[in-house]
């Protein structure tokens, strides 16, 4: 039993507009948890923009949304979003 | 671009919710001019934050930019902006902040604006404390005109106008800023993220002429001639390199193309500012008949 791996639960989401992401990869490198990936699909201008690859990683601590350049995504506590709190969250389609 | 075209992706389930950064910016602006991987967005990402946490009433802060590809952060802030000529920022600020001292004056420009083109000015709003906060985002180059070479260009670095190497001494920022003067001077880089936004938010709530220097990866030029990699190479180079040593001397930070970088908070002190100073002065002049200037016009 103590070997099993512990069953994690988010405790936080990310919100990305795909369509001013320019790629940069700096969500992805500098996640705490490593729970970014690139997507499959391109946005218009071509660029791969980040989705949540392990949603049950998530801690919610925003410093995707710091490093953004481009004001594209955004990280934040599920107990931070309104009338949300309870609810567990749908990860995006990773394309 | 419509704004449809820019909606948010949550998951499913959960209510819309906005950019924290974007009340502070002009949404029709964006997305910037800014490269992919530029650092340029993150410090101004950063500045937004601290914004948020330091500013009650935005209509008391009042932005003012250069000339160059950090000199267009003024144009997407949704503050009182002000885009001046090349190297100007700085008296431009000045005059701004002497007409209406109860206004917070934020410069936000690049280091060849700001030290190259403008260094002179910078010296002397320094030396009299005028009562700026000035950021310079740091790329070591050119980036608007083509890469040619800066002030502030490590030496070695291969640049369009020393296509060879350069061979001259660069400039060190804080330790200018610290001889000539500044009441508050600190160093970070595109990396420190939590860092810059703590204190960009203390230097908001400070008096004097308040100096952040932030170092910035340039991957169109300065990196791509460089071949030092992509822009998110270069701030797992800044990861590996810098060192946090608050209170360091000054003299002890100058930048390399390899070697630490030393970031933190350098000098913080007391001295008053060129306005405190004036009015204290032609009192002790004037005595009764002067008027001290607080910047309340009699008519408003």
């Amino acid at each position: 039993m103590s070997q099993d791996k512990p069953v994690r639960q988010a405790k936080g989401t990310v919100f990305v507009r795909p369509e001013v992401c320019k790629g940069c990869a700096y969500c992805i490198e500098f996640c705490p948890t490593e729970c970014l990936g690139f997507s499959e699909e391109f946005n218009a201008k071509g660029y791969h923009y980040p989705v949540l690859k392990h949603p049950e990683e998530c801690t919610g601590c925003g410093l995707c949304g710091l490093y953004c350049p481009d004001f594209a995504i955004f990280g934040i506590r599920l107990k931070d979003i309104p009338q949300a709190a309870s609810e567990p969250p749908v990860p995006p389609k990773a394309g | 671009m419509s704004t449809d075209t820019l909606d948010t992706l949550g998951p499913e389930g959960l209510p819309h919710m906005d950019n924290p950064s974007l009340p502070y910016l002009r949404g029709e602006r964006i997305p910037h001019i800014w490269c992919p991987g530029c650092g340029i967005g993150t410090t101004v990402n950063c500045f937004t934050r601290a914004l948020g946490e330091a500013v009650s009433d935005l209509d008391k802060v009042a932005i003012v930019s250069g000339i160059g590809c950090t000199g267009r952060v003024a144009g997407y802030m949704n503050l009182d902006s002000f885009h001046t000529t090349h190297g100007r920022a700085i008296p431009f600020a000045a005059g701004l902040k002497l007409a209406r001292p109860e206004m917070k004056v934020v410069v936000y420009s690049g280091d060849g604006d700001l030290f190259a083109i403008g260094g002179n000015h910078f010296v002397h709003a320094a030396r009299r404390n005028m009562d700026l906060m000035v950021v310079c985002v740091n790329n070591f180059t050119y980036g608007m005109t083509g890469g040619q070479l800066a002030p502030t260009t490590p030496e070695g670095a291969s640049q369009t106008t020393m296509p060879f190497g350069n061979f001259e001494k660069p400039m060190s920022l804080p330790f200018l800023a610290d001889a000539a003067g500044a009441s508050f001077v600190a160093r970070w880089t595109v990396f420190h993220v939590r860092q810059l936004t703590r204190t960009l938010r203390e230097a908001l709530g400070k008096q004097g002429f308040r100096f952040i220097e932030i170092l910035a990866p340039c991957p169109t030029l300065f990196l791509r001639r460089n071949r030092l990699g992509d822009g998110v190479d270069m701030v797992r180079v800044y990861k590996e390199r810098s060192k946090i040593r608050d209170g360091a001397d000054t003299k002890d930070v100058d930048l390399g193309m390899d070697g630490d970088i030393i970031v933190g908070k350098f000098v913080d002190r007391e001295r008053p500012t060129w306005l405190q100073s004036m009015n204290a002065h032609y009192q002790q002049v004037f005595g009764e008949r002067y008027r001290p200037w607080g910047g309340v016009r009699e008519q408003d």
